[in-house]
């Protein structure tokens, strides 16, 4: 038994229950987090601002806002009497779309003609965008194919000589809730864990007392790896906390193994404590350490894929990204909670984990000198 | 039980101590003095192996403290010049952790704290925080700590400082028991009282050791005699006598003028130079050298080579 570990990982335990603070950051920040990521880190869009101009007035023209009304992406707040004032509220960003409807509209549907119609998208979200213009376009097939209905008496599905049957894997309702959530949960295990662990032992530093730690026969391992184990405690807890939290507020499906889910999360923990001890040596008072750990923290998040997909990114940031394991751990995480798989669909994942884990451990506790200087 | 051989260590540009060589004799009580700043903590450091010496040799029961770090650590209790225990544990719970950390048995363990609480006297306090505690109980608590293993060594670095009077005294006569023990001592204070009390003592000044003996033998060896006179005008008088000859070194605290001169006949001479200067300087009497007066003719000397 080594007494020394033990009286390291029991010491660290009660700084951490001695301080109120740090406990209230550890169990309510991931909360706040998750709720907050849950609602704002969507690409649902749902009743959109939308402005209409009706220059056709008639029966068929109602028609057609009110489609895009009953579809529930675009809300119609205004009305006006030209086109300028169409794109005057688009330019202001008071409306996010807008709909143009020319006069001669219905006269045109009623003699069986093309009648065209204008649909502006504000795009400066383009992932807001790219969804309403879908939403925009399928909406106008549908009252397109409803008209061809009307005219002809025949049912239109008979015409089609392809049918393409789209079917969502997976996440069939397509909520980005489902997509995000098992991310938000790996950036708030990475946040955690990264920053209490940067902060221990620039902590002893600032304190002093790492004078008298380096004159006992205590090993550079066994502090690290003491240091370490209260926190990975307080992870397990804040994943099982943020799950939970996952499943009843936002009706997240977990279809995959849990076990597995905690195993591997096990090996990224490791990489973000890790990371943590080499921010911790390396900083000299603790504000340093909780600014190194932020400034950090933000470029993997966004290679990570978190917000925006890797795909989209120029090559040299592609294969910088091949240096966060957040990278991994979002696959692992979205694939066992989404998809249900296991192991067998992610090996590349779990080897990177395998290596980088304790890989950056290794390096944290090498780094780490029993010594002053 | 120690030897320093040329040490040297430097940070960057600065250089902390200066090619310093010593020896320290088992059970020995050796106090180790000097301005702020002189290098004592950095040697106290580098024999602690809590900072490995830039070059030079320094062996602790002949054991090389760079080569063998941790049989040294076993060797040898370091006390701090900051409190270095942890704020928020209590005393109990930071005597076992160090108890843990040096492995000391858990058959004797309770018994061991239990003799540490009552010699520092803090059995009734040993559910506090440690930061609960006055800096007194503190400063015992870290001593009882650095006790815990048994040390042959003890290292302490200005372990009165900042502290009451009683309870300075308090500490002193839990070292007299450490030392009657049979334990070296090595000990940095700022007060020369405490000096006094040490078999021996090193001057340190700009990372050098300039002095280094029996604190009676350098007040013996002095090499001045001390007069002492009384003015309301001491400042002036003061100035207006330090860089006369024979006067080797002046000062002024209140209305006491205190001086050192180079031979009991220059003092009336100075009394007449005064009378011209009509300045009043009376109460003129011989007085018995202080620890004190020795350093501050050696860092004079030092200072004008
Ligand atoms: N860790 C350090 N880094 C840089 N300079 C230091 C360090 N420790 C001490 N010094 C410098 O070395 C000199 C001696 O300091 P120190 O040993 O603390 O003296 P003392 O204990 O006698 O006051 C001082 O000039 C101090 O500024
Ligand atoms: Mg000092």
């Amino acid at each position: 038994m080594n007494f020394r570990l033990l009286s390291i990982v029991r010491k660290e335990t009660i700084h951490i229950l001695r301080d109120p603070r740090t406990l209230v950051i550890m169990f309510v920040i991931p909360i706040i987090q998750l709720v907050l990521l849950g609602y704002a880190a969507t690409t649902d869009i749902r009743r959109l601002n939308t402005v209409v101009y009706d220059a056709d007035r008639t029966q068929q023209s109602r028609q057609l806002v009110e489609a895009y009304r009953a579809s529930d992406y675009f809300a119609i707040n205004a009305y006006v009497n030209n086109e300028q004032a169409v794109t005057a509220l688009l330019d202001r960003g008071d409306v996010r779309a807008g709909i143009i409807i020319p006069a001669g509209y219905g006269e045109r549907l009623g003699k069986g003609l093309t009648a065209q119609v204008a649909f502006l998208i504000d795009g400066s979200d383009p992932s807001v965008a790219s969804t309403a213009f879908a939403a925009s376009q399928s909406i106008g097939q549908a009252q397109s194919i409803q008209i061809i209905q009307q005219r002809t008496g025949i049912d239109p599905m008979r015409l089609n000589a392809i049918e393409v049957r789209p079917r969502v894997m997976f996440n069939p309702e397509l909520k980005s809730a489902n997509f995000m959530i098992p991310a938000v949960i790996g950036m708030i295990l990475q946040f955690l864990t990264q920053l209490f662990t940067a902060l221990t032992i620039v902590r002893e530093r600032e304190q002093g007392t790492i004078e008298q730690l380096v004159v006992t026969p205590i090993q550079s391992w066994e502090l690290v790896i003491g240091k370490v184990i209260p926190y990975i405690g307080i992870a397990f807890f804040d994943l099982a906390e943020v799950l939970f939290l996952g499943v009843v507020w936002f009706d997240i499906p977990i279809r995959g193994s849990v076990p597995l889910l905690l195993a591997l999360a096990t090996l990224f923990l490791l990489t973000t404590l890790g990371m943590g001890l080499l921010i911790s040596s390396a900083a000299r008072s603790q504000q340093e350490a909780m600014l190194l750990s932020f400034l950090t923290m933000l470029p993997m998040i966004f290679l990570s894929g978190f917000f925006f997909p890797l795909e989209a990114m120029p090559v040299w940031l592609q294969a910088l990204s091949y240096f966060v394991p957040l990278r991994y751990m979002l696959v692992i995480l979205r694939g066992i909670i989404m998809k249900g798989v296991g192991l067998p669909s992610f090996p590349e994942q779990v080897i990177a984990l395998l290596i980088m884990g304790p890989l950056i451990f290794t390096a944290a506790s090498l780094r780490f000198r029993k010594s002053l200087e | 039980m120690i030897a320093i051989q040329n040490l040297t260590k430097q940070f960057g540009a600065t250089t902390a101590v200066k090619n310093l060589s010593l020896a320290v004799n088992p059970g020995e009580t050796f106090g180790l003095i000097g301005p702020d700043g002189a290098g004592k903590t950095t040697t106290l450091r580098v024999i602690a192996t809590a900072m490995r010496p830039t070059t030079g040799q320094v062996t602790v029961a002949g054991i090389d403290v760079t080569h063998d770090p941790e049989a040294v650590k076993k060797t040898i209790g370091y006390m701090p010049q900051r409190f270095a225990l942890y704020p928020d544990l209590s005393v109990l719970e930071n005597l076992n952790f160090f108890a843990d950390v040096f492995g000391s048995p858990r058959a004797q363990r309770t018994e061991l704290i239990a003799r540490l609480l009552g010699f520092a006297r803090l059995g009734e306090f040993q559910t506090r925080l440690a930061r609960n505690l006055s800096g007194g109980m503190q400063k015992k608590l870290a001593l009882a700590a650095t006790l815990m293993h048994r040390p042959r060594l003890l290292l302490l670095d200005e372990p009165t400082t900042g502290v009451d009077p009683v309870s300075r005294r308090e500490f002193w006569d839990l070292l007299t028991q450490v030392h009657l023990d049979g334990v070296t001592i090595v000990i940095s204070t700022p007060y020369l009282d405490e000096a006094e009390r040490c078999q021996r003592v090193g001057l340190m000044y700009r990372g050098e050791l300039i002095a280094c003996d029996d604190p009676r033998q350098l007040r013996a060896n002095l090499g001045a005699v001390v007069f002492e006179a009384h003015s309301t005008r001491a400042l002036q008088a003061r100035k207006l006598i330090e860089h006369r000859a024979g006067v080797r070194v002046a000062s002024a605290h209140g209305d006491q003028l205190r001086l050192l001169l180079d031979c009991a006949e220059r003092a009336a001479e100075i009394q007449t130079f005064f009378h011209a200067n009509a300045i009043s300087v009376d109460d003129w009497r011989q007085v018995q050298p202080r620890l004190e007066d020795a350093f501050v003719l050696m860092i004079a000397q030092e200072k004008q080579p």
